[in-house]
C-alpha cells in the first residue's frame, strides 16, 4: 500500500514538507493531490472544494519535479510563458510579460530570459522550472524533491531562495523530500511519513524536540539519535523500554563510564564514538578535544526521550 | 603493510596535465584520503600508485622500493572500485576465492582464508548465495572481501561508497573505518566528499586542477587552510570570505574592514592590497553591542543550532549560532568574530597569509 492513512490540513501560505525515506508514500500523496493518481478512499479539499473528481487541470495546482523538464528549443522567457498561454488560462500578452518579469526578478534569472534553456546551468534550469510553476499563481504548489539532483552548494543556496520566494509571494507549498535538512530549514510544518501513514505533523522544532515515536525521532537530527535500552541509565519511567538520547544530550563528566572507540574530527565539531555495556553511542564534543581512543569517560542523559516497546513515546 | 612515498609525480595526457609534480608521504597503516572536485587529478594519482597508469615522470616508493614504471601485478596492491565489479555468474565464495585460486593457492588454504575474511566482514551467512540478488551494501562487502583476501601491501579505493544512498553511505563509512582499525593496512581512498574525508581520514591531500593545495591532518586542514580553495572546499557551510582592501604588518592583531577593526591572529608577514578575512560560521557570534553590522537575510533551523545568512558591507556571511537565540530575517545585527581562528588571504593568489595561527603549516609541500 503506497499511501495508507494521511490526514492533514495545509494552511494557506504554509510551506509544508513531507519527509520520509524511499517508499514512505511521499510522491504518491503528491500525485493524489495533483490528480495524477485517483485515491481508493478519502477526500481532498482545495480552498474548501472537494477536488477528487476533478482533472489535474481543473484543480489549479502546479507540480515541479526532481528532473527539470524544460522545452530545450525555447528560451527561458518562452518556457515561463508556456503555461500562461494554455487555452484554459488564456492570459493577455501584457499580463504574461508582467508576470514573467516579476517571477524572473524574484528567482534572479532576469538576465537569462533570452537564453535557450539548454544554455543554462543545472541550478538555473531548476529555477526556471520553479518559475514556470510560480507564474501561474495556483492555489497550491506541489514539489517533488526539486533540489535533489543539484550539487550540495547549489542546493544550500536554493533552499534559502525557495523559502524567500515562498514568503514574498505568500504561496502555499507542499514539498516532499527524504532530506531532513530541507525539511528542517524550509518548512513551516513538517509531516513525517512512515509506510504510507502520516505519523506526525507540526513545526520543525516541535518534531525535533517532541517526537511522538522513536521512528520520528530518528528522522530528524545528525548524527542520528542514540536509541538504547532504557535500563542502561537510572530514572526510566514505567513502561519505557528505549531511551532516546540525541548526541548533544549526552552529558560528559558524571554517570556511567564508557570507552571511547573513535574520535572523529569534523572541523567545527568532534564526534565521539563510545561503547557502553556493548552498546554504541555517538556524542559531540569540542572540536579540539584531547580525548583519544581508549580513554574512559563518564556520561549521563540530559533531556532524554523515552519510548515503549512499540516505539511510542512515553515521556 | 607499507609506507608509500610519492616524489614529484606528474602525469600528462597529450597536452593536458592531469597531475602536476605531486609529493607526499603515506605512513604505514594510515587511512589516507585524496580529496578534490571532479577533474582535480585525484583518481589519476590513485591509478598511478596502483600501477593502472604509468607516470610521465616522478617516483612512487612502496615499502622502500621504487615501482613507478612497474605493472600493477608487481605492486601487490588491491583496488576497490565505485562500481562493485563482481563476477555475476559466480557466488559470493567464488568471487572472494578468485584472486587466491588464480595465485595457485591450495583448496584448503583458500577455504580457510575466505572463511577468515567473511568473518571480518560479517558475511559468513551469504557465502553460497549468487551475487546477483545481493543488496548494494553486501555487494560492496564482497568487493572488499575480494580485496582483503589477498592480504596485499595496501588498498586503493576509488569512491567505493559513491553509488550508495546517503544514509547507507554513513553506515558503510563507519564500517569501513572500523575494518581499517582492525586490520591496520595502508589505505588510499579517493573521494570528492569533504565530510567523508574528514570523517574517515588520518591524513588528507586536497587537490585542485592537478595541484596539491594542502596535505595534513583533517583538523589542521580545517583550522588552517593553506589556500582559499581549501577553505571553501572543506566545511559546511564553508568558510566565509569577507573581501576588503587593507594592510597588515608583522605583529598586528587586527585589520580594518568598513571602518571597523576586526580581530585576527598575530600577523607574521606584511601585506597590502586586496585581501580576504576568512572566518568559519561557528566563529561568528551575534551581539547587539558589536559595531560591525549586517542585515539578516535568512535563518535555517537545524535542531540545536541554526545557520543565519547575513548581508554585510563586505559580502554575505553565514553564522552558526544556537537555535534558541531569536533571529529574524530583515533585522540588523552586530557581528563578533573569534579573532584567534581567523585566516587572512591574498585575494588575488588565494594564498593564506602567515600568522601565529598557521605557523608551521604553510610549508606543507
Amino acid at each position: 500500500m503506497a499511501a495508507a492513512d494521511v490526514s492533514m490540513t495545509v494552511p494557506n501560505g504554509a510551506f509544508v514538507v513531507l519527509l520520509g525515506p524511499t517508499g514512505a508514500g511521499k510522491t504518491t500523496v503528491l500525485r493524489l493531490i495533483s490528480g495524477l493518481e485517483v485515491p481508493d478512499e478519502g477526500d481532498i479539499l482545495i480552498d474548501g472544494r472537494s477536488v477528487v473528481r476533478e482533472t489535474p487541470a481543473q484543480r489549479n495546482v502546479t507540480m515541479v519535479f526532481q528532473q527539470y523538464s524544460l522545452y530545450p528549443h525555447l528560451t527561458v522567457r518562452e518556457n515561463l510563458a508556456f503555461p500562461l498561454r494554455s487555452p484554459i488560462l488564456n492570459t493577455p500578452e501584457a499580463e504574461i510579460a508582467r508576470k514573467i518579469g516579476a517571477v524572473a526578478e524574484i528567482l534572479h534569472i532576469s538576465h537569462k530570459l533570452d537564453n535557450k534553456a539548454t544554455q543554462l546551468s543545472g541550478g538555473e534550469m531548476q529555477r526556471v522550472s520553479i518559475g514556470r510553476a510560480l507564474v501561474r499563481e495556483p492555489s497550491l504548489h506541489l514539489m517533488d524533491e526539486p533540489l535533489s539532483s543539484l550539487d550540495a552548494k547549489l542546493r544550500a543556496e536554493l533552499r534559502i531562495e525557495l523559502k524567500r520566494v515562498q514568503q514574498e509571494l505568500g504561496a502555499t507549498l507542499l514539498y516532499v523530500t527524504h532530506d531532513q535538512i530541507e525539511a528542517m530549514t524550509m518548512a513551516t510544518h513538517v509531516g513525517v511519513l512512515d509506510q504510507g501513514r502520516l505519523v506526525q505533523f507540526g513545526p520543525p522544532r516541535e518534531i525535533y524536540e517532541n517526537p511522538v515515536s522513536l521512528y520520528v525521532a530518528t528522522r530528524l537530527g545528525l548524527p542520528r539519535i542514540n536509541a538504547l535500552p532504557a535500563r542502561l541509565f537510572p530514572g526510566a519511567p514505567v513502561g519505557a523500554s528505549t531511551i532516546g538520547l540525541r548526541p548533544e544530550h549526552v552529558a560528559q563528566g558524571d554517570g556511567k563510564p564508557c570507552e571511547v572507540l573513535r574520535v572523529e574530527r569534523l572541523g567545527d565539531q568532534t564526534r565521539l564514538h563510545l561503547r557502553l555495556d556493548g552498546h554504541d553511542i555517538v556524542t559531540l564534543t569540542d572540536a579540539h578535544t584531547r580525548t583519544e581512543p581508549g580513554d574512559i569517560i563518564a556520561i549521563a542523559p540530559r533531556n532524554p526521550l523515552y519510548f515503549d516497546a512499540a516505539g511510542r513515546r512515553v515521556a | 603493510m607499507a609506507e608509500i612515498v610519492i616524489r614529484n609525480l606528474r602525469k600528462e595526457f597529450g597536452t593536458f596535465t592531469a597531475v602536476q609534480s605531486s609529493s607526499f608521504r603515506i605512513e604505514d597503516g594510515e587511512f589516507f584520503m585524496l580529496l578534490g572536485p571532479s577533474g582535480c587529478g585525484k583518481t589519476t594519482t590513485l591509478r598511478m600508485i596502483a600501477g593502472l597508469e604509468l607516470p610521465t615522470s616522478g617516483e612512487i616508493w612502496i615499502d622502500g622500493e621504487e615501482v613507478g614504471q612497474r605493472p600493477a601485478s608487481e605492486r601487490d596492491i588491491a583496488f576497490v572500485f565505485q562500481m562493485f565489479a563482481l563476477y555475476p555468474h559466480m557466488n559470493v565464495r567464488a568471487n572472494i576465492s578468485y584472486p587466491l585460486i588464480s595465485q595457485g593457492m591450495s583448496r584448503a588454504q583458500v577455504r580457510a582464508r575466505v572463511g577468515e575474511v567473511a568473518k571480518i566482514l560479517g558475511i559468513e551467512g551469504i557465502l553460497n548465495r549468487p551475487v546477483g540478488g545481493l543488496s548494494g551494501g553486501d555487494r560492496q562487502r564482497v568487493a572488499l572481501g575480494r580485496a582483503i583476501v589477498r592480504n596485499p601491501k595496501a588498498f586503493m579505493m576509488d569512491e567505493p561508497l559513491g553509488a550508495l544512498d546517503a544514509e547507507f553511505r554513513e553506515h558503510m563509512s563507519q564500517e569501513l573505518r572500523a575494518l581499517h582499525d582492525r586490520m591496520g593496512a595502508t589505505t588510499v581512498y579517493v573521494t570528492h566528499d569533504q565530510l567523508e574525508a574528514m570523517q574517515m581520514g588520518d591524513k588528507i591531500v586536497v587537490m585542485n586542477h592537478g595541484v596539491i593545495e594542502q596535505f595534513g591532518a583533517p583538523q589542521d586542514i580545517y583550522d588552517k587552510p593553506a589556500t582559499m580553495f581549501v577553505a571553501d572546499f572543506i566545511g559546511s557551510p564553508s568558510m566565509n570570505f569577507l573581501r576588503f582592501r587593507g594592510a597588515v604588518q608583522p605583529g598586528s592583531t587586527s585589520v580594518t574592514l568598513h571602518h571597523q577593526a576586526l580581530p585576527a591572529p598575530v600577523a607574521r608577514e606584511p601585506f597590502e592590497g586586496e585581501m580576504v578575512y576568512g572566518v568559519r560560521p561557528e566563529h561568528i557570534h551575534l551581539s547587539d553591542a558589536a559595531p560591525y553590522r549586517g542585515r539578516v537575510r535568512a535563518t535555517e533551523y537545524l535542531g540545536t543550532t541554526q545557520i543565519v545568512t547575513i548581508e554585510t558591507p563586505n559580502g554575505q556571511v553565514k553564522a552558526r549560532i544556537p537555535s534558541d537565540q531569536p533571529t529574524r530575517p530583515g533585522e540588523t545585527v552586530g557581528l563578533d568574530f573569534n579573532g584567534a581562528t581567523v585566516m587572512l588571504f591574498d585575494q588575488q593568489t588565494g594564498r593564506a597569509l602567515r600568522s601565529d595561527l598557521n605557523r608551521g603549516v604553510l610549508a606543507h609541500v
